[in-house]
């Protein structure tokens, strides 16, 4: 049977770890990137996603050498976006080590690369990030360019669009509920898994390991965390525990090899 | 150069960094090989790869590398397939229309069947059924988790070359090997423990 994920998400801004809240980011949680990923390995995560929010287009270098250096630890999936428009970087971050990519204000801007990509790479290496915020009224529509840019769409229309583009999976996230602590936007993430036939990963709130049955429950195939793993030890374990003793199916910790450890 | 190290096969897609990575992790000394005349120099080969079957199989032709690989086979060197590496030794595919593969392996390449409740690329941790010993799994529990991205999976003509199977609304190929050809459909490089072990496996293996 295939598992329900559990995916560590790493913001970065300028080269460092950051906490996200509400899309901004002052508190610095790790220098090196590199550190937070080793504890990700060795505590069972399913995936890793990395992306770099820096408000400039410069920092793309220096994004894509810490790719590099994660990817040399990294004996899970890595994720890499932010800055992906155009083919040259996206090819950079896959040579740096990066699995798939992860698009969002492409979709919207771009949508022609995001469909050169896919057909280049594959649909599943098209990871669309959609980035959910409520209106005044409650009403949910998307937004792009770090949460800068408002687009009057569902989010369940926004995700067919990427579908169609090519993207293989859909990363939600919800601007009020990042960093906010009381769970994902579980209504929107049920209607964009109710419209895509591809697995949506939840993002965005969890503060509790509930929050991440709940998910799950919304139809999520993939449940994914951010700052919330940074602070406690063995935090993705912990996660783990908790999800499998809510009757959900996960990768099994630590499968004992019957000979030493290896390398 | 030397006859231990390992050749990973370059030829336009895929992440070969990552098989490169994971081989240094088990200690492995390896090589991005793209130039087909060099290929013989190696006694062991990685045919890895993601993308499309149709512009994988039109790479390597172009370079000369499916003659090469070809010849290596025959001379018994080990050959893995990674991915879209094991569907290429399949004898066709489906993806994107009919293309012919390498064919060593009596098998088809097919999406799979529109299903509800089965999303389709696969993508994910899955686990494997083992159906006899072969030094690849060794050292393997039995039921092992290993990590799958893919929309088209293998149908071998002969059930006596699939090494382990995996349940996805049905029992599909997840390893196939016959002498010194063997492929894997999932990536042992993002396998964590067990994917090493299985490269581990593949490369301390001493042929005769």
């Amino acid at each position: 049977m295939l598992k329900k994920r559990l995916i560590a998400v790493l913001i970065l801004r300028d080269g460092k770890v950051v906490q996200s809240v509400r899309f901004k980011h002052t508190n610095v949680i790790h220098y090196d990137a590199v550190h937070a990923m080793e504890a990700f390995n060795k505590w069972a995560v399913d995936e890793i996603v990395i992306l770099n929010v820096s408000r400039e287009s410069a920092s793309r270098d220096e994004f894509a050498d810490i790719v590099a250096r994660i990817s040399s630890q990294c004996f899970v999936p890595l994720a890499a976006g932010g800055w992906i428009d155009n083919e040259d970087y996206a090819q950079k971050l896959l040579r740096s080590g990066a699995d798939k990519l992860v698009i969002n204000t492409a979709l919207a801007d771009a949508p022609a690369l995001v469909s050169r990509l896919a057909l280049r790479y594959g649909q599943q290496c098209i990871v669309a990030s959609m980035d959910v915020k409520r209106d005044a009224s409650g009403w949910p529509q998307i937004a792009v360019d770090r949460g800068s840019r408002i687009i009057d769409v569902a989010p369940e229309v926004w995700a067919r669009k990427a579908v169609a583009l090519g993207a293989g999976e859909i990363l939600f996230n919800s601007i009020d509920h990042d960093g906010a602590r009381k769970g994902y936007d579980i209504e929107s993430i049920r209607k964009v898994c109710e419209a895509v036939p591809v697995p949506v990963i939840a993002f965005g709130g969890v503060f509790t390991w509930d929050h991440l049955v709940e998910g799950i429950n919304a139809g999520a195939s993939a449940v994914a965390a951010a700052n919330q793993f940074h602070y406690t030890e063995q935090s993705t374990r912990k996660a783990k525990t908790h999800l499998a003793k809510a009757g959900v199916l996960v990768r099994q910790q630590g499968q004992s090899l019957s000979t030493a450890k290896i390398a | 150069m030397s006859l231990s190290k390992i050749a990973i096969i370059d030829y336009g897609m895929g992440n070969l960094r990552s098989v490169q990575n994971a081989l240094i992790q088990i200690g492995a000394a390896s090589e991005i090989v793209s130039q087909p005349e060099t290929v013989y120099k190696y006694s062991k080969i990685i045919l890895p790869g993601v993308g499309a079957f149709n512009e994988a199989v039109a790479n390597l032709n172009r370079l000369g590398m499916t003659e090469a690989l070809t010849e290596a086979k025959d001379s018994g060197v080990s050959v893995l397939g990674i991915c879209l590496g094991m569907q290429l030794m399949c004898r066709s595919s489906e993806e994107d229309g009919f293309h012919q593969g390498f064919g060593w392996i009596d098998a088809s390449v097919q999406r799979f069947p529109d299903q509800a409740e089965i999303k389709v690329p696969h993508i994910g941790w899955n686990d494997l059924t083992l159906r006899y010993p072969h030094y690849l799994v060794a050292g393997l529990p039995i039921h092992p988790d290993v990590y799958f991205v893919h929309s088209y999976r293998v149908k071998c003509a002969d059930p006596t070359d699939v090494l382990a199977t995996c349940n996805y609304g049905e029992d599909f190929t997840a390893m196939f090997a016959r002498e010194n050809v063997m492929g894997i459909q999932f990536h042992p490089e993002k396998s964590q423990d067990i994917g090493l072990r299985i490269l581990k496996n593949f490369v301390e293996h001493v042929t005769c």
